[in-house]
């Protein structure tokens, strides 16, 4: 098996992996609001309504392909293509496991092991706000107009904070690329403590959780999409694949932000303590450093679904005043702490 | 009663009549003196609250009225000397239900509008809730508020003929909504 | 052109439809925002899309026969109309009602009191994004709806009560249903206080929030606990007592500002004030014993004598308030029905000169404002 071979195997494994992640997260977000809310949710199609999603996904598919009479011919689908197109383009660099040795040929977990692996991730996620404002902007209607400016005021202002978090834990494992900031925290330090982004970046960890909420639209920073306010924000006017593909967007996006909360904070495929590859064959080893990855990341996207269906969501001046005033003076105060330990101790 | 006595005392002259049902006291005033009055009982009483503002058509109350009283005339053969063209009173009314919130009193005040002058002084500059009642009740009845910032009709839609709680009103409708007919410009365009 | 729109006519806005259908669902009403940028330069209100003339139809139906009209005026709440109009007509006959009638009509009135403010803490979760609590205060509404279900066979419009007295003595398993309702509301409250009231975000989205003094309240007509939060304790119920309301030990929340934070709270503590007199008042009932009579002597055809009348009680949302005049024979003359949110959202517009999209709203789902008892 050559390179090329290896390379689109990957790309077609993580592509379907991250596709039917985002469709079990629709029933985790079904199932799962009703645990919340006292009731019972879909448990009609198929046990504990399992094919629910493949419900869904067969009428998306098949209903009919519907724009408004003067909505921008191409704006109107350039916007859904964009915003899944990066969706699925930022989990590129981000490792989902550690190396498996097949065949005697050590393959390493992740379809593109770039050096500046956060940059990339950044820019690539920078661009759902052409998602947004063109997908706003096309649609020809006020509520979708005022949707999209609501977007992308809030997908730019928490971009910064976002950086500034992802800065700090850059300088704390002196490296840009995230496969090597995954292998850094193996072993202890401090005695007890594993070496984990968490405990050496909580304050970090606080700014980037939040701004990974309003990066990904959800409750609190839904605003965009309110539906009680502005009928259902910048996807008024989407229906059918269209639509989907912004639905699908935003799951793979809270995939991609869970990985990488998982990748820089909480140790990636690493059990505290314990080396797995001391214990496993390369190949199980492999598989199991997946398995452990996945979980950590299900742990993430289920957090996304319980703050969800819990808070209210914040006005819009409310959370600008966040993100300006709240969330960027703690990134930046952050950095400073971090660069002053480097600077006395490590 | 009590309030009886201090609202003749205030309003004098302008008490034009009393009329107490159940608790429930009503004084009639002349509409020409409405502010006037309303303004005297908040100041000197403290009906500082409007609780609500509404007419009533008498047509049919007053014209029971004169035919029993026709009736009665014919059974016994009096002669009708006095009152022979006996005018009827004012079709209209519209009446104001104060409140003292101090005392927890009430007071119903009463002007008659006739038809041919069927308009009342507006009673916002006293109490911004009066805006929507009055519209209302221009709209059901057909009696205009001089001084209102925008008395349209609010319930019924703006272009509807008739006053539909006037008594000469069929409950049914006279079939006005057959005329809204829906007529898209141009080629039917959203926005 | 709305008198908004000729007030603002030299800014530059953008007009937004909160229109007739809309999913903050609250009735079919029309609120024309002008908004520049965020900031709401003020609304047009249209009202009149559930005109039914209801009082044209009071006119010529007899007294027995608008009860079941009465119902549909504050659906969410239709025992308080029932018994507002009832109490009008007894007024104006001078019939006394007998002491155990009054006390299920107390008893009822209270229970839909208790679902009116649900449904207007849940919607107000709902439309400011806590969709949770809209569920768990949800779920004992539907418990009231069986207590109702099981007293006269309606859920929602339940043609409450005769002229005179009501129709029937309370189920017999009443205690234990009540018992059983009575500890899922406590649980379903706290729940909702513990999951909004002192969160950051509920907080920063409704303190503050269209605040009104309490001179602009009393002048715009404003009743009940929209007045109550502005500061002013104003209840009928303790001002202008009626029915056996003077025997029961109840309080009055008041709040200090008027916005909308005020308005939530004071919803919350008016529940567990009901749940209180409906204890208070369920145990005179088990001590008149089943021998009481449940209905005054009222003739069969109810013929009031000439005259008029204008009765009030402390309905849910304010002062709900009847003028009947009769003319002596078995149909009224003329009914005037008094909707306390009639007079609320007259003040919408002033309400929310200045405020942000979102805060109109969060303002609209807090006056309480439904459109039956509106537009008649």
């Amino acid at each position: 098996m050559n390179e090329w071979t290896i390379a689109i195997i990957k790309v077609v494994f993580i592509w379907s992996w991250t596709l039917l992640i985002a469709t079990v997260m629709t029933w985790v977000e079904r199932r799962g609001s009703a645990l919340i809310q006292d009731r019972l949710g879909p448990n009609i199609a198929g046990p504990f309504g399992l094919f629910q999603p493949l419900a869904d996904g067969i009428k998306l598919f098949t209903k009919e392909e519907f724009a408004p009479k003067h909505a921008h011919k191409i704006l109107f689908t350039l916007g859904p293509v964009l915003f899944a197109l990066q969706a699925f383009s930022a989990y590129a660099v981000i490792p989902f496991g550690d190396k498996i040795v097949i065949n005697a040929k050590e393959i390493v977990l992740q379809v593109a092991d770039v050096n500046i692996g956060f940059l990339f991730v950044l820019a690539v996620g920078s661009l759902a706000v052409y998602g947004f404002v063109v997908g706003g902007w096309g649609s020809n209607n006020k509520y979708s107009l005022l949707g999209g400016l609501r977007a992308t005021a809030q997908l730019l202002s928490y971009e910064v904070p976002l950086g500034l978090a992802m800065l700090a834990v850059c300088m704390t494992y002196s490296s840009f690329s995230l496969r090597e900031i995954s292998l850094d925290q193996t072993g202890t330090f401090l005695g007890f403590l594993p070496n984990w982004g968490i405990f050496k970046q909580p304050l970090g960890f606080l700014v980037f959780i939040v701004a990974a909420y309003a990066e990904a639209n959800r409750v609190p920073f839904d605003l965009p999409e309110a539906e009680s306010e502005l009928v259902a924000g910048y996807h008024t006017e989407y229906g059918g694949m269209r639509l989907g593909l912004y639905l699908f967007g935003e799951y793979v996006n809270l995939y991609t932000l869970s990985a990488l909360m998982v990748t820089i904070y909480f140790g990636a495929w690493h059990i505290p303590y314990i080396d797995m590859s001391a214990y496993l064959s390369p190949f199980a080893y492999g598989i199991a450093s997946f398995f452990v990855f996945f979980i950590k990341c299900a742990f993430f996207l289920w957090l996304f679904v319980w703050v969800r269906w819990t808070i209210p969501r914040f006005r819009f001046d409310q959370l600008m005043g966040l993100g300006w005033k709240s969330l960027i003076p703690l990134g930046l105060l952050n950095l400073f702490v971090t660069a002053f330990f480097i600077q006395i101790s490590l | 009663m009590a309030l009886k006595d201090s609202v003749s005392q205030v309003l004098g002259r302008d008490a034009l009549a009393f009329d107490e049902t159940a608790g429930c006291l009503f004084v009639e005033v002349p509409k020409k003196r409405l502010l006037t009055c309303l303004t005297l009982l908040r100041d000197e009483l403290g009906f500082d609250f409007l609780s609500d503002l509404f007419g009533v058509d008498n047509s049919a109350f007053y014209e029971k009225k004169m035919k029993k009283k026709k009736k009665k005339e014919d059974d016994t053969e009096e002669d009708s000397r006095s009152g022979q063209e006996e005018s009827l009173p004012p079709r209209f009314e519209v009446i104001y239900l104060l409140l003292n919130l101090e005392t927890n009193q009430r007071l119903q005040v009463r002007v008659r509008v006739p038809e041919n002058d069927l308009t009342v002084e507006t009673v916002t500059s006293l109490w911004k809730g009066a805006n929507w009642p009055e519209r209302e009740c221009f709209d059901m009845f057909g009696i205009r508020f001089k001084g209102h910032p925008y008395l349209k009709r609010l319930l019924m839609w703006d272009e509807f003929p008739a006053h539909p709680l006037r008594k000469d009103y069929p409950l049914e409708g006279k079939g006005e909504e057959r005329s809204l007919v829906y007529e898209p410009e141009g080629e039917g365009h959203w926005t | 052109m709305g008198p908004v729109k000729q007030r603002i006519a030299n800014e530059d806005y953008v007009t937004i439809n909160v229109g007739p259908s809309h999913p903050a669902m609250h009735g079919t009403l029309r609120a024309i925002a002008y908004v520049s940028g965020e900031t709401v330069l003020g609304a047009d209100l249209e009202i009149g899309y559930l005109h039914r003339g209801v009082e044209k139809l009071g006119e010529n139906l007899s007294y027995h026969q608008f009860i079941p009209i009465t119902d549909r005026l504050n659906y969410c709440s239709a025992i308080a109309n029932n018994v507002a109009y009832e109490m009008a007509v007894e007024k104006l006959m001078g019939i006394e009602v007998p002491e155990r009638a009054q006390l299920i009509r107390i008893i009822m009135t209270e229970l839909s009191r208790i679902a009116d403010h649900i449904v207007l803490i849940g919607i107000l979760g709902v439309d400011l994004g806590a969709f949770t609590p809209f569920f768990y205060l949800f779920i004992q509404r539907e418990e009231i709806y069986e207590i109702f279900e099981w007293y006269n066979g309606a859920r929602l419009t339940n043609t409450f009560g005769r002229i005179g007295g009501v129709e029937a003595p309370l189920p017999d398993d009443f205690e234990e249903r009540w018992s059983e309702l009575k500890k899922g509301l406590d649980k379903a409250i706290d729940e909702t206080d513990k999951l909004l009231t002192h969160n950051r975000i509920w907080m920063d989205r409704t303190i503050g929030v269209t605040p009104i003094s309490v001179q602009d309240a009393l002048s715009w007509g404003f009743t009940g606990p929209c007045l109550r939060a502005c500061g002013l304790k104003r209840d009928l119920r303790k001002d202008e007592p009626y029915s056996l309301y003077p025997q029961f030990d109840f309080e009055i929340p008041t709040g200090k500002h008027g916005d909308v934070f005020d308005r939530y709270m004071i919803r919350m503590i008016e529940m567990r004030e009901s749940m209180k007199i409906i204890d208070q008042a369920f145990a005179m009932y088990k001590e008149l014993g089943s021998d009481a009579p449940l209905m005054a002597k009222v003739p069969k055809i109810i013929k009031p004598p000439e005259g008029e009348v204008y009765h009030a009680i402390e309905s849910p949302n304010g002062e709900l308030g009847f003028y009947i005049k009769s003319d002596g024979t078995d149909k009224p003359y003329r009914i005037k029905i008094r909707p306390p949110c009639y007079m609320i959202f007259q003040a919408f517009d002033e309400l929310i000169q200045g405020e942000m999209i979102s805060d109109l709203i969060a303002c609209l789902s807090s006056l309480n404002i439904i459109a039956g008892e509106l537009d008649r």
